[in-house]
């Protein structure tokens, strides 16, 4: 597997994976037996548990054609439900890098970026055409590059688009805002010192 | 103050400074943490030589993975108690409150919270738990986070969000008799889809929303986020205040005065404008059951399910799914449909008043036979309210198990679950494929009334057509 990704992040470049479906859930992403866990570790080989035993092999996780992918091409309304960040480790932890899609669910996507991995969207039509391309080209190397807001093979080339602040981010590799939300400690107290709920509810 | 919708005035009193990468740092005002999204937080913090920054405004319990059987330690579950244990290892080392099994206090954290006064007007909330949207019904902003936005919130006590847009959901009239909160969310969601909320927090306003109770309107925020939604909130009111006088981690005195009158200063403007707005007439909502795999896949209890033709496009491939994994064929009225578990419980419906609705029902009758039904409280406060009220014995003569409060079989975590293709009639909030812990089990939301009724009839079946025999 892949490192995780550190610092910015501009590139990723890789074979894809196709998988069809609205409204896929972090449920089906990683059940929730899976999340009795204290570390994230294992979580690689338990992406989409139910869904692949379910196929019995056929799961694009599991097709011998798909192994090795990175960049996971999905439809729209992708990892709603619940919010466990187990989610996108699982994928990571399988070896995908970035996800293209029509939408993703808004809590999901803000743990895809807490970990550097970027969601990039396309309208149906476009995505429609992606998944049909990578369903018949597996071995196709792909490139989703945030810095043109594009995903080109050898061969086609496909706008996408990644909300600015996020974008941004990850450009910058400021995508983990630990550091910089610690930076602000002392507007943080000065905050705290106006709150009137923090404060006995006297106005300031 | 501010000007604006509450969700702006909230988000503008939070608002720590604006971030390079263009989102805004916001301060959380109560961090609620439990055992399953809290322990790599920890550990990560722990590898960054951090501390917590605010314990006191951090609260833990432990919900998801407790048996509702016995809750003697340690656990029967080697991995349950591994993560109970570092929990409480967690919570020990960074001073943090842990309102643990025995304590009174323990419960599913989206009940606790509320019922201990914790969560008020004008905060922001924020939990590792897509259901934090419960806590809107205060009027403050709740949002479920991941684990990485955890480990930002104990170490700067806030996080890096981008601002919703806002739209009301404006309800007029009055609820029918039989109707419930449960039941006008699933409408709602049913109405703008699984995805409609994206990007948005819902504003729940209008007649109908005011004459809901404090647990109604928990009830129906909770469930925003299955609208898409990451926050709902209904603005406060006398029906908020008078739910919080008192509570244990309430202001009282004089500073209950002085928070009222702040607290009504947070309300949305008559002419706050919102991005989008839609209406719904109380009156027309009808008990709602979901029949497929998303929580959008609702279904007025006279209705049937629906064929292609009747969907919108876009629908139609989730719906072909639906009608395989759930084996329910376009044109079944969902009346009738057989059940082989009922749970009552979980954020969305465990709290008194569900308990009470749901045994209303089952007072005088029976549990019909092969069915397995259990009632699970939403917390230890609520097990005493309805033990007190002799609940546990109506349920308990009806052939119901009375259990301990947890989770449960809404996600399954601990040993409550379905088994093989077993349907179950549930008070929770997600019907997604495998939810309640089979690969193959299914689920048919609806409200803890709805779910008695189905136990007592062993088939989804319309509760308003079955008399009821309240509390005192």
């Amino acid at each position: 597997m892949n490192s995780f990704p550190s610092g910015p992040v501009d590139q990723v470049v890789g074979t894809a994976l196709a998988l069809i479906g609205e409204d896929i859930d972090t449920d089906r992403i990683i059940p929730a037996r899976f999340l009795k866990c204290v570390s994230f570790d294992a979580l690689g080989d338990q992406v989409f548990a139910d869904d692949r035993s379910e196929l019995n092999g056929e799961h694009p996780f599991d097709q011998q054609q798909f192994q090795g992918a990175s960049i996971l091409v999905v439809n729209g309304n992708f990892g709603c439900g619940s919010s466990r960040e187990h989610a996108p480790q699982a994928l990571m932890r399988w070896g995908i890098r970035a996800v293209v899609g029509i939408s993703f669910a808004e809590i999901f996507y803000g743990n895809c970026l807490a970990l550097g991995l970027p969601c990039a969207t396309a309208p149906a039509e476009t995505i429609a055409a992606l998944q049909a391309k990578v369903l018949t080209s597996p071995a196709l190397p792909w490139t989703l590059d945030l810095e043109t807001m594009t995903f080109a093979s050898a061969t086609d080339q496909w706008a996408v688009a990644v909300d600015s602040g996020p974008r941004q981010m990850l450009l910058s590799g400021r995508w983990d805002a630990t550091s910089q939300l610690l930076d602000q400690g002392e507007e943080v107290k000065r905050l705290m010192q106006l709150l009137p709920y923090l404060n006995g509810f006297i106005a300031q | 103050m501010s000007s604006g919708t509450l969700y702006d005035k909230v988000w503008d009193l939070h608002r720590v400074a604006e971030l390079p990468g263009g989102s805004t740092q916001l301060f959380v005002g109560l961090h609620l943490i439990h055992e399953v999204t809290s322990p790599q937080a920890f550990a990560a913090l722990r590898d960054k030589g951090l501390s917590v920054r605010c314990p006191e405004r951090t609260v833990a319990t432990v919900d998801h993975i407790v048996p509702t059987t016995s809750q003697s330690r340690p656990f029967a579950d080697p991995l349950a108690e591994e993560m109970l244990s570092t929990l409480e290892r967690n919570c020990a080392e960074h001073g943090i409150t842990l309102n643990g099994i025995g304590s009174g206090r323990q419960g599913i954290v989206h009940v606790i919270a509320p019922e201990l006064g914790l969560t008020q007007p004008g905060m922001t909330v924020a939990c590792g738990d897509s259901h934090t949207s419960t806590h809107g019904a205060f009027g403050a902003i709740a949002f479920g986070i991941g684990t990485s936005q955890v480990r930002d919130v104990l170490a700067s006590q806030s996080l890096a969000m981008n601002k919703l847009k806002v739209r009301r959901i404006q309800v007029n009239g009055r609820l029918a008799e039989g109707v419930s909160a449960k039941d006008l969310i699933l409408h709602v969601i049913r109405t703008l889809g699984v995805k409609g909320g994206v990007g948005y927090a819902y504003e729940f306003a209008g007649s109908a929303i005011t004459a809901l109770s404090m647990e109604e309107r928990m009830t129906l925020c909770n469930m925003a986020i299955e609208g898409g939604a990451r926050c709902g909130y209904v603005n406060p009111d006398a029906v908020t205040f008078n739910y919080l006088k008192g509570r244990p981690e309430a202001p009282s005195g004089e500073a209950w005065d002085r928070a009222v009158q702040w607290w009504r200063t947070l309300v949305s403007d008559e002419d706050a404008v919102v991005d989008d707005e839609v209406v719904f007439e109380a009156a027309t909502i009808a008990p709602t059951v979901t029949w497929g795999i998303t929580p959008g896949q609702g279904l007025g209890i006279d209705e049937c399910v629906p064929t292609l033709e009747q969907l919108e496009p876009g629908e139609r491939p989730i719906a072909e799914e639906a009608y395989r994994y759930m084996d329910l064929q376009p044109g079944t009225a969902i009346a009738g449909v057989p059940v082989d578990v009922c749970f009552i419980g979980s954020c969305t419906n465990g709290r008194i008043s569900d308990l009470r609705a749901a045994a209303a029902v089952a007072r005088g009758r029976h549990v019909a036979s092969g069915i397995k039904a259990f009632v699970v409280p939403g917390s230890e406060q609520v097990a005493q309210a309805a033990e007190a009220e002799g609940l546990d014995q109506v349920f308990r003569e009806a052939g119901f198990e009375w259990r301990e409060p947890g989770c449960s079989m809404c996600l399954a975590m601990n040993p409550d679950r379905i088994e093989g293709r077993q349907i179950s009639a549930s008070s929770s909030n997600r019907n997604f494929k495998g939810r309640q812990g089979s690969a193959s089990g299914r689920t048919l939301l609806m409200s803890p009334a709805m779910v008695a009724a189905a136990a007592v009839l062993g088939h989804v079946t319309d509760v308003r057509n079955l008399s009821l025999q309240p509390t005192a």
